[in-house]
C-alpha cells in the first residue's frame, strides 16, 4: 500500500492540499481565509488532472516536424480542461471578494460570527 | 542642473509629504459607507441574549466536531481513491489512451492547422466550450460591477491618490518594464497557434501591464484609452465577433460548406483559420478584465 502511495504520490500531495483547502474552508472564520481556502482546493484539483496526463520522456504537445505520433506526445486534453478552470477559479474569485467587500462596507467586520450574530439582530428588530 | 531636481524630489520624497498613519490608510481601505440603515456602533459589545447564546453555544461546540468528521471521511475516501488509481506515468491507463485524445494528436495537425495541439482543441475542436469561459469573465465583470460600482461624479480622493502615485522606485520601474511586458503579452498571444500560449495566458500578461501601469502613474492617462466606454466597447466586440466566428463554422460544418478560413501552412502565422483572431479575441476580454477587476476593486469605477 505504501509502495502505491508512493508511486502515486503527486496525486497524494494534491489530496493533501485538497484537505488542507477544504480545513481552511472550514475551520476559519474570516472570510478571506476561506476565499485563500477555496483557491487551494482549486490548485489542488489542476494539479490531479495534469498529474494524470503526463507521461514521463514524452514531449508536450506541440508538434515538432511534422511527426504527429500519439506516443510522441503527453495527454493534451488536461491542459485543456485546467485552462477552463483557472479561468472560472478567477471569476468566482473576483465575484466572492466583490460581495465580502459589499459585506464589510456593511458590517464592518470579516468575522463570520459576528456577521450572523448581527444579522440575527437585524430580524429580531424588524419582527 | 537636472542633477538638483532630481535631488529635490528625493528628498521631498525621503521627508514624506504624506504619511502613512492609520487614519489615512484607514479611510483608503475602508471605502464608502453603504447606503441603507447601518447597524449602531455598539452592536458588537452587547451581550448575547439567553436563547440566541445557548444556540450560538451548541453551534459552536458541533461545528468543529462535525467538520473534523467530513475532513476525515473525505481525505479518507480520497486517499483511497489514489489507492486505486493506475500508477503515476503509466503510458496505458484509459486516460491516456483513449480515442480522442489519439484522434487529437493525429489528426489535430491537418484538421485544424495549429501546430500547438492544445491551441487547436481549445479553440477549434471545444471552441464552444472557450466560448463559454469568455462569457463566464465577461459576467463575473458584470457581477463585481453590480457589486462594487460607485457614481462617476464621486469627487477624488487626493489622500489616496497622493499615497498611490508618488512611489519613485514603482515608477521607475515601472517605466522600464511596462513596453516589455505588454510586448511580451502580444507575442504570447499572435504564438497562441505555434507554440507554448495563448489567448487566455497572453491576456493575463497584458492585463498584469496594465495594471502595473494604472497603479504607478496617474490613472486618468490610462482612463484616456481605457475607461467604461471604450472597455463595453471593446469586450462587446470581442465578445460578438467570437460567437460571430463560431456561428459561421457551425453553420458551414453542420452543410458541408467550404469555409472561408483556411488552415493554410502549419508553421506560418496566417494559418489555423480561425485560431489566431479568436486567440486575439479571448486576449483582449481577458487583458480587459483583469484590468478591470483591478481598477473596480481599487477605486470603484473603470
Amino acid at each position: 500500500m505504501l509502495s502505491i502511495l508512493w508511486n502515486n504520490r503527486i496525486q497524494v500531495v494534491a489530496v493533501v492540499l485538497f484537505a488542507v483547502g477544504l480545513t481552511t474552508l472550514l475551520l476559519h472564520k474570516n472570510l478571506l481565509k476561506k476565499i485563500i481556502g477555496l483557491n487551494i482546493m482549486d490548485t489542488a484539483s489542476y494539479l490531479f488532472l495534469t498529474s494524470l496526463g503526463f507521461i514521463e520522456g514524452r514531449l508536450s504537445p506541440i508538434v515538432s516536424g511534422g511527426n504527429t505520433d500519439p506516443a510522441l506526445y503527453v495527454n493534451p486534453l488536461p491542459a485543456g480542461l485546467v485552462l477552463t478552470g483557472i479561468v472560472v477559479s478567477v471569476s468566482v474569485t473576483a465575484v466572492i471578494l466583490a460581495l465580502s467587500m459589499r459585506l464589510y462596507r456593511r458590517y464592518r467586520t470579516l468575522n463570520l460570527d459576528e456577521i450572523y450574530r448581527m444579522v440575527h439582530r437585524e430580524q429580531e428588530e424588524e419582527d | 542642473m537636472k542633477k538638483r531636481k532630481i535631488r529635490e524630489f528625493l528628498r521631498e520624497w525621503d521627508e514624506g509629504n504624506f504619511d502613512f498613519t492609520m487614519e489615512t490608510m484607514g479611510d483608503l481601505h475602508q471605502g464608502p459607507e453603504d447606503p441603507g440603515r447601518l447597524p449602531p456602533p455598539d452592536w458588537k459589545n452587547q451581550p448575547l441574549r439567553k436563547a440566541e447564546a445557548s444556540e450560538v453555544k451548541a453551534f459552536r461546540a458541533l461545528y468543529p466536531v462535525l467538520s473534523v468528521l467530513l475532513l476525515v471521511s473525505v481525505i479518507g475516501f480520497l486517499l483511497i481513491t489514489v489507492l486505486q488509481l493506475p500508477p503515476f506515468n503509466s503510458a496505458d491507463t484509459p486516460a491516456n489512451t483513449s480515442e480522442v485524445i489519439e484522434r487529437y494528436v493525429a489528426k489535430g495537425l491537418t484538421e485544424t492547422g495549429a501546430v500547438n495541439i492544445v491551441a487547436g482543441i481549445i479553440l477549434d475542436y471545444r471552441a464552444f466550450d472557450t466560448l463559454g469561459e469568455s462569457h463566464v469573465l465577461f459576467t463575473a465583470v458584470v457581477a463585481v460591477m453590480i457589486l462594487l460600482l460607485l457614481p462617476e461624479e464621486e469627487k477624488e480622493n487626493r489622500e489616496e491618490y497622493r499615497i498611490l502615485h508618488s512611489d519613485l522606485i514603482l515608477k521607475n520601474t515601472a517605466r522600464l518594464l511596462v513596453p516589455f511586458i505588454l510586448m511580451f503579452g502580444v507575442y504570447i498571444i499572435l504564438n497562441g497557434h505555434l507554440g507554448p500560449g495563448g489567448g487566455f495566458s497572453g491576456g493575463a500578461v497584458i492585463g498584469g501591464g496594465l495594471i502595473l501601469y494604472a497603479a504607478s502613474f496617474d490613472r486618468r492617462r490610462l482612463q484616456k484609452v481605457l475607461n467604461m466606454n471604450t472597455y463595453r466597447l471593446i469586450v462587446l466586440a470581442a465578445l460578438s465577433f467570437y460567437s460571430l466566428a463560431k456561428c459561421n463554422s457551425f453553420f458551414c460544418g453542420a452543410n458541408g460548406l467550404e469555409t472561408i478560413f483556411t488552415t493554410g501552412t502549419p508553421g506560418a502565422i496566417f494559418s489555423a483559420g480561425l485560431i489566431l483572431p479568436l486567440n486575439i479575441a479571448v486576449g483582449i476580454v481577458v487583458s480587459c478584465t483583469m484590468y478591470g477587476f483591478y481598477a473596480i476593486f481599487t477605486r470603484g469605477r473603470i
